[in-house]
């Protein structure tokens, strides 16, 4: 009812200030439910996993501040240095399946003319299966034994593998895990980007004699360079998070040899109980992928604009 | 603060032609125009050679296969490896069909499991988190993109910055946030509550639908704000009938985030009573006949590939949303 008598008074100065401060609160009525939700659920833990890794924290008594305590327990564990390098290790393996596999794969469904809807949606469809179930199915095909993996290596004359429960095979297993059950987003993610790839691009590296894999080279590449960069950090950001395939495959095992930096930040915290070294672990981690991340926002910014 | 649209002093007679049909009805009608005059890498002559032909016949046979193999295959033995009796999946070499199709072991899985509690404990937490997460992020989208308070960029950036921040690193801090909640003091583990609220803290979703609520055209709010409508009224009676793509996008996302997570309700629901089907089955899988689990995982798979085979084009729409524009 305000607006109706205020129409005519559009432009003095009372009125609009009481229309600001009208329009404001509104504004912040309707927003507050998220403001609450975000302060307590995303911004509040983030100011708190820095405050945690400095301090002990048990559930009876006030956290204490302990320094750099945490830190000294995580990084004299023997175990940091495992973790570590086998974070990298799985990030550096996903990313040589789970980057260039999907391109090549969209690059070949792109020049396709037939069963591509088909294609489109079956590459998708572990992407759909909750991750669990998926990594519970590969653990299953793993089984040294009646397994089917072994089963097609022996089927092929091939010497059965022993998959998770060798210091050899074991990352590499939760690797392909990992690769299948994400291949699908960056397949079609790449898809699209294809597309919009003008066609006279090609034509005229045609003319001027290139090959195939020239044009690839020449054409496709540097006109989806924007989209393959920001795909290769978001995996580097996915994967260096890697927990519910060591989690619920090998428990970090054989030696330490699937042991991942969540892992053993979630073992800290929830096997022995100390919430502050797990915190330490988390906050190094945070350190890392927010390069990532930060390289990622920008990249996403240039492109709105 | 120039934005509020009482106070331009723009007429609205203008109404776009296209009044509620939203921004659906361009892009169909540019595309039936152009009946795929379309190359890529290889060109249409190299294929209408005979060589050009056959390589192409060969290059379909081998894709559709070995997709096939790799992205079916696998789901086919999930299936079928169900029906197997404990002494069928051990044998060597293995058979590709079951030799009896006894749906038993599926009802078995059901009960042993008591995979019902599971699956409606999920529907009660996916469907909660998608209703909370509708009304909060729209009511929030709503007010950045169209009522812009003072600080609503900041706000917004503040709300994009946590999309930077990986889940996993901050899960300590918001364990500890939810079984003691600051202020309230309440301890949300075992409840609802504690999948509902945190889903809705989206920054994807409040800049997806942000983005979308842009694009509405501001004489269709004008009007409306011009014939006494209130904000909510607006945003209920104009602004949500006319985003219904976008809302479409953002319901199956939450609700097949919900469903797909496992560490967050691993860790905030460990009473055996409420837990999700994913980590149901999980912690339960040491104890349980091969052929028993595998049911299980059959079964926890099915309401989300439900969800893919109906709402397909939806969720490879929100796949594509969620990426740079091209």
């Amino acid at each position: 009812m305000t607006t109706m008598t205020v129409k005519g008074s559009r432009r003095r100065g009372p009125g609009a200030f009481r229309r600001g401060l009208r329009r404001n609160l509104t504004a912040y009525g309707f927003l507050c439910a998220a403001l609450i939700c975000f302060a307590f659920f995303s911004w509040y833990p983030m100011v708190r996993e820095v405050l945690l890794s400095f301090q002990q924290t048990n559930f009876v008594d006030d956290p204490t501040w302990v320094g750099l305590e945490n830190f000294r327990t995580v990084t004299e564990d023997s175990a940091f240095a495992d973790a570590w390098l086998n974070t990298l290790a799985f990030t550096g393996l996903a990313l040589v399946f789970g980057y260039v596999i999907p391109f090549v794969a969209a690059i070949v469904l792109n020049e396709l003319r037939h069963a591509r809807a088909y294609l489109r949606f079956i590459v998708y469809l572990p992407v759909m299966l909750p991750p669990a179930v998926g990594v519970l199915l590969f653990k299953w095909f793993y089984d040294p034994g009646a397994g089917l993996f072994n089963q097609i290596l022996d089927l092929a004359h091939l010497p059965a593998l022993s998959w998770l429960d060798s210091t050899d095979t074991a990352l590499i297993s939760l690797v392909i895990v990992s690769t299948w059950m994400n291949l699908g987003t960056g397949t079609l993610i790449y898809l699209a980007a294809l597309q919009s790839i003008p066609s006279e691009l090609y034509e005229a590296a045609e003319l001027d004699g290139a090959g195939i894999f020239k044009r690839v080279w020449h054409v496709t590449i540097p006109q989806t360079r924007l989209i393959l960069l920001v795909m290769l950090l978001l995996q580097i950001v996915a994967t260096m998070q890697v927990f519910i395939e060591p989690y619920l495959l090998t428990g970090g095992g054989p030696e330490n040899a699937t042991l991942t930096v969540a892992y053993l930040m979630y073992q800290y915290a929830f096997n022995f109980g100390d919430f502050g070294a797990g915190g330490a672990l988390g906050l190094m981690l945070m350190v890392v992928l927010m390069v990532f991340s930060a390289f990622y926002l920008r990249l996403s910014r240039d492109d709105q604009s | 603060m120039s934005n509020l649209a009482v106070q331009s002093p723009r007429p609205a007679p203008a109404l776009p032609p296209k009044r509620g049909s939203g921004g659906r009805g361009r892009r169909p009608r540019a595309a039936k125009e152009a009946p795929r005059e379309f190359r890529s890498l290889v060109s249409p002559h190299t294929l209408n050679t005979p060589r050009g032909r056959l390589i192409y016949r060969i290059t379909l046979t081998l894709v559709v296969v070995a997709f096939t193999a790799a992205f079916v295959f696998p789901l086919y033995w999930m299936v079928t490896g169900a029906l197997k009796t404990p002494e069928e999946l051990a044998q060597i070499p293995p058979s590709f069909f079951p030799t009896s199709f006894d749906f038993g072991v599926y009802a078995e899985a059901w009960d042993q499991l008591d995979l019902g509690l599971f699956l409606t404990n999920t529907v009660v937490y996916a469907g909660g988190a998608w209703l909370f997460t509708l009304a909060i992020d729209v009511s929030a989208a709503y007010a950045l993109s169209k009522l812009r308070p003072v600080l609503g960029n900041v706000v917004l950036a503040l709300m994009l910055a946590t999309l930077m921040i990986p889940p996993m690193v901050i899960l300590l801090p918001a364990y500890l946030t939810v079984k003691d909640m600051p202020i309230f003091g309440w301890d949300l583990l075992n409840t609802p509550w504690v999948i509902w609220l945190p889903a809705a803290a989206n920054g994807f979703f409040i800049f997806l639908l942000k983005r979308f609520f842009d694009s509405i055209p501001r004489e269709l709010l004008e009007a409306a704000q011009i014939d006494g409508a209130s904000p909510a009224r607006i945003l209920w009676s104009i602004v949500l009938p006319v985003s219904r793509p976008i809302l479409g996008v953002v319901s199956i996302l939450s609700v097949v985030n919900v469903w797909k997570d496992f560490v967050w309700p691993l860790l905030v629901l460990p009473d055996g009573e409420k837990m999700t089907i994913s980590v149901g089955i999980a912690s339960l899988s040491a104890q349980m006949p091969q052929n028993v689990l595998i049911a299980s995982l059959v079964i926890a798979s099915i309401p989300t590939m439900v969800v893919f085979f109906i709402f397909q084009r939806s969720i490879m729409a929100g796949l594509t949303a969620g990426s740079l524009k091209g």
